[in-house]
């Protein structure tokens, strides 16, 4: 799904990534596992494009990603620190998102996994579109958030989370007086909202309440099922077991290792992930890079 | 209108009475009724103030009439005779007034002097002109050509005359007791070497010129060696050097005129006991222009003038005491340039509105003029007293009107923070600023005029 | 795209405090003016030296404290199907427009309630021009000053020293230069100078309006061209809009590459 070549990336003397190379396979949960600076969210900022690497290729489901925007179309992205104009209400936050993603190509919310696969995708006619995008804005605005299924009949948004959290009493109020946790759940809602192919979550859970994070743990399951493929970044440990298939680990912008969760258990005999790591850095062991992900 | 029919009527009436039907009887009747109203009170006019018992002619200028030319009408006319010239065109030019004639316009003829010579000379004394268009006197370096020129006479009028394109337009050599009246001058020219002033008086005195129009000319009005004139509600524009120009002339008043956009404004020089008021001096530019320049002027009053965008109001050098009251400076670069040499002035109750510097003077030395119970609008003190006057006093010299004096290209910088951050510094604690120039009582609100 | 990001950024900022105090901030400054100095030419005259002070200043720490604080957001949006050149004039239209607006309405509406003369309309809209063109100007240096550095502090306090630099530091100089080099020709380095500030060039814009007559006083022909034509409005506009486009640029070019 995602494949990197060579990445390098430098802060004036500061080797934020070098030659990092890695493939994260579709429909798997990704962990990017590192200290603070290891390059993880230099990493996650390539890949969206937000960071410009000095040499090197990332290519997400086949498409270069080189400062064209339209591949974003399969990218939902959850910041660790959503900030969103401070006036604008949760309903216009979500209206907004969902129409600078239907004016950007003019296919947008409504193309079907299938149709997004290429750069061919500019075929969806408009005027379907913007019928359906209106049904939304009303939903939305009335704040009854119709029923999932009902939404995938239309194969549009996704707004099983914005129900799960409910955040119909939210929808009125001014971004700047949400509350941490629900500054997160929009967050979460947006990043889910379009049925992205590729998910990039960056410390999805921090500053939710423990309902609201098995919800939506729930939910990131529940996309991977569905073959989501899935990049997550976590300080919780036992998130990450729960969740990951694999773990990256970055140690001063290089991949230290790469290997899937279960095999790491398994060969360390440890019982949680936390420990496995820490007795895999113990044994500075040398794991060649991708060779973890096929046991 | 009415008012002035019934006044054409009455005098109708009057002149008839005197000399009869004769004149009336003369009267061609081609012409337009209100011409013939309009010059026979003319007519009127100079025959009241003669004898009657003279013999009295009217001699007709025009086509098909008497004489053909002007020149011929005015050699065979005698003392007392009156000339009427009917519509058209005259190619004449150098003719010679050398007797006590009235001459008409009648339907504004138009004198053409084809750039050959001057208009009219006159040599006698109370000679009349009115109604005449004079064109196209040509520049002279070496002889003063004008359109309408008195030489040594004593009494005389021109009166709604229009005198366009020339080099001088009305020339008043030793001639006293004259009128000059609602006259309009034009001139073209735009370099002040090829150019004449329009009214120019010379040694003439007691002369009234009043209503004029004055544009385009060198010096729009131009007084030398003239004592006890009455210069008022001219209207003098454009003119290339001064709108009013003004030498040796003592016990002179001029007041009610407006001098607008004149290259360098009005002067006022080596001249004693001069009433100045009414005026508007307006809009004169230039980098040595001003509203009005007093230079060597003694005993002297400005009073109730408007000035008003000026790039100085009044400038004054070496005018001892002259008193400026109740005047309005407005909008103007500089409202007072007063110099070191000026002295014993007393500047009271005049208003200072939104100039870019209201006072400013060549020296720091103590200023031997005097500032009292003017109106500043820069002013911010305050009156507790509740007396009118501002209980601290005002000084209208800025620090950087000073910087600007020496260097001129700083004025670059006005209104800029540094500058208004210098001015207040000097302001709070003056050190460089000429002490004694102060107001000491500065008005909290404006002069009513 | 531009316009829907426009339209979304507009609908924040005219909600946000700051904006409809600064309206509220021109609008009493310019109604006392009306009510204590009379005629629309002398509120206009005043109102210049405050426009003058406040606007760079205003326009540039709001720019930068606004894009500081978007940086999430951009991210967010540069995560959607968005171009980076539409981002940025979304973001840039989106301070510059409601500060010119709140600015120029600020001004202009106790004009309309007075029923001011003109002239008075005419000095009052050469000023709310020149105000605007300011806010714009110093808006983009904000957005290049904060797209150019990342620790806000630091961005910040060069804000603000750039502001102070060409509101008061740069005149010094100038001045300073005039006393020193008093006996040479500097009638044309001086005018040059001044172009190159762009307070210093509204100011002389505006001075042509409200206090030509003092200017005219200015001896030497360089400068009688200059103030005397139209010559004089010209450059000084045309120098007003490279002021503006050169950071725009600047901004435009640094935004398109750089790592958020």
């Amino acid at each position: 799904m995602i494949q990197i070549r060579d990445l390098n990336k430098k802060y004036g003397t500061l080797q934020a990534l070098s030659s990092v190379d890695m493939e994260i396979e579709p429909g798997r949960i990704t962990a990017v596992l590192g200290p603070n600076g290891a390059g993880k969210t230099t990493l996650i900022k390539s890949i969206l494009g937000l960071v410009k690497p000095d040499s090197g290729t990332i290519t997400v489901d086949g498409i270069r990603v080189n400062g064209e925007s339209r591949y974003r179309e399969m990218i939902g992205y959850m910041p660790q620190l959503a900030r969103y104009p401070e006036n604008l209400t949760v309903t216009e936050i979500v209206e907004m998102i969902r129409d600078i993603r239907k004016s950007a190509t003019g296919t947008g919310s409504s193309s079907s996994r299938d149709e997004m696969t290429g750069p061919a995708d500019e075929s969806g006619t408009k005027s379907g579109l913007s019928q359906a995008a209106g049904s939304d804005d009303m939903s939305v605005r009335n704040g009854k958030a119709p029923s999932t299924q009902k939404r995938d009949a239309h194969g549009e948004t996704d707004l099983e989370l914005w129900q799960r959290f409910g955040l119909d009493s939210e929808k009125d109020k001014p971004f700047r007086t949400l509350s941490g946790g629900n500054r997160q759940k929009v967050s979460a809602v947006l990043a889910f909202l379009f049925r992205p192919k590729v998910l990039f979550l960056d410390e999805p859970t921090s500053g939710l309440d423990p309902v609201s994070s098995s919800i939506l743990k729930d939910k990131i399951l529940a996309e991977r099922d569905r073959g989501t493929t899935i990049i997550l970044t976590s300080h919780i440990m036992s998130e990450v077991q729960e969740l990951a298939y694999q773990v990256v680990y970055l140690l001063e912008g290089k991949i230290y290792f790469e290997h899937s969760v279960g095999g790491l258990l398994d060969e360390t005999g440890q019982p949680t992930l936390e420990r496995a790591i820490a007795v895999t850095l113990d044994r500075r062991l040398e794991v060649p890079a991708g060779a973890g992900g096929a046991s | 209108m009415k008012w002035c029919v019934i006044k054409i009527f009455q005098r109708l009436f009057a002149i008839t009475a005197v000399i009869g039907i004769v004149a009336v009887g003369m009267c061609p009747a081609t012409t337009e009724a209100s011409q013939r109203l309009a010059s026979i009170a003319g007519i009127g006019d100079v025959m009241a103030s003669q004898s009657v018992s003279e013999s009295v002619r009217i001699l007709e200028v025009g086509d098909q009439k008497e004489y053909t030319r002007i020149a011929d009408a005015l050699s065979a006319a005698s003392d007392g005779d009156t000339i009427r010239i009917h519509t058209g065109t005259y190619r004449e030019h150098g003719l010679t007034v050398d007797r006590r004639v009235a001459i008409f316009g009648v339907g504004r003829p138009v004198i053409d002097v084809e750039e050959k010579g001057e208009g009219i000379r006159i040599t006698a004394g109370n000679v009349h002109i009115e109604g005449l268009e004079i064109r196209n006197v040509p520049t002279s370096h070496s002889r003063d050509l004008a359109a309408i020129r008195f030489e040594r006479v004593s009494g005389g009028k021109v009166i709604g005359n229009i005198l366009d394109n020339t080099f001088f337009g009305i020339y008043l050599a030793r001639s006293h007791d004259m009128e000059i009246r609602d006259n309009e001058l034009r001139a073209y020219q735009t370099r002040e070497s090829v150019s004449a002033n329009g009214i120019h008086l010379w040694n003439s005195d007691r002369a009234v010129i009043k209503g004029n129009v004055v544009i385009g000319h060198r010096d729009g009005i131009y007084l030398e060696y003239v004592q006890e004139s009455s210069i008022h509600n001219n209207h003098v524009e454009k003119n290339i050097r001064y709108g009013l120009h003004f030498m040796f002339s003592d016990d002179c008043i001029y007041h009610d005129n407006r001098f607008e956009n004149n290259g360098a404004g009005v002067a006022v020089m080596y001249s004693r006991r001069v009433i100045m008021k009414h005026n508007e001096f307006v809009n004169n530019w230039g980098a040595a222009s001003y509203g009005l320049l007093l230079k060597e002027i003694t005993d002297s009053e400005i009073f109730e003038n408007e000035f008003s965008g000026n790039t100085i109001g009044i400038r004054s050098e070496g005018s001892d005491r002259v008193k400026k009251y109740r005047n309005r400076f407005h909008r103007n670069g500089w409202a007072i340039r007063i110099m070191a040499s000026s002295m014993d002035n007393l500047i009271t109750e005049n208003n200072f509105i939104d100039n870019a510097f209201d006072v400013s003077t060549n020296s720091r030395q103590q200023s031997r003029n005097r500032f009292e119970a003017n109106y500043w609008d820069k002013y911010s003190g305050y009156d507790l007293k509740g007396d009118g006057f501002g209980d601290v006093p005002y000084r209208p010299v800025r620090l950087f009107s000073l910087i600007v004096e020496r260097n001129p290209m700083a004025l670059m910088l006005l209104r800029s923070m540094f500058v208004q951050i210098l001015d207040l510094t000097e302001r709070v604690m003056p050190t460089i600023t000429p002490e004694t120039l102060v107001d000491e009582k500065p008005l909290m609100r404006e002069v009513r005029l | 795209m531009i316009g829907k990001i426009l339209k979304y950024q507009l609908r924040d900022v005219i909600r946000s405090r700051w904006v409809i105090a600064y309206v509220l901030f021109f609008l009493v400054l310019t109604d006392i003016l009306f009510r204590f100095g009379g005629d629309g030419l002398r509120v206009a005259s005043s109102m210049m030296n405050i426009v003058l002070i406040v606007i760079p200043l205003a326009s540039i720490v709001l720019g930068a404290f606004y894009l500081y604080n978007a940086r999430e957001y951009i991210e967010l949006l540069l995560c959607h199907p968005v171009k980076r050149h539409q981002l940025f004039w979304g973001m840039f239209l989106g301070l510059a427009l409601p500060l010119v607006a709140a600015f120029s309405g600020g001004v202009l509406l106790p004009y309309l309630y007075n029923a001011a003369s003109a002239e008075a309309w005419r000095a009052a809209l050469m000023l709310v021009f020149t105000g605007s063109m300011l806010t714009v100007i110093f808006v983009a240096i904000a957005y290049y000053i904060a797209l150019r550095f990342d620790d806000r502090i630091k961005g910040l306090g060069l804000a603000l020293i750039i502001c102070l630099f060409f509101t008061i530091i740069y005149d010094g100089i100038i001045l300073f230069v005039i006393y020193i080099f008093s006996s040479y020709p500097l009638e044309k380095p001086v005018l040059v100078l001044s172009l190159l500030n762009p307070i210093d060039l509204g100011r002389i814009l505006l001075l042509l309006q409200f206090d030509i007559s003092a200017l005219m006083g200015l001896t030497g022909a360089v400068f009688r061209e200059f103030f005397g034509t139209a010559l004089g409005m010209a450059i000084s506009l045309a120098s007003l809009l490279l002021w503006l486009a050169v950071p725009v640029i600047a901004g435009f070019r640094r935004f398109l590459v750089k790592d958020f």
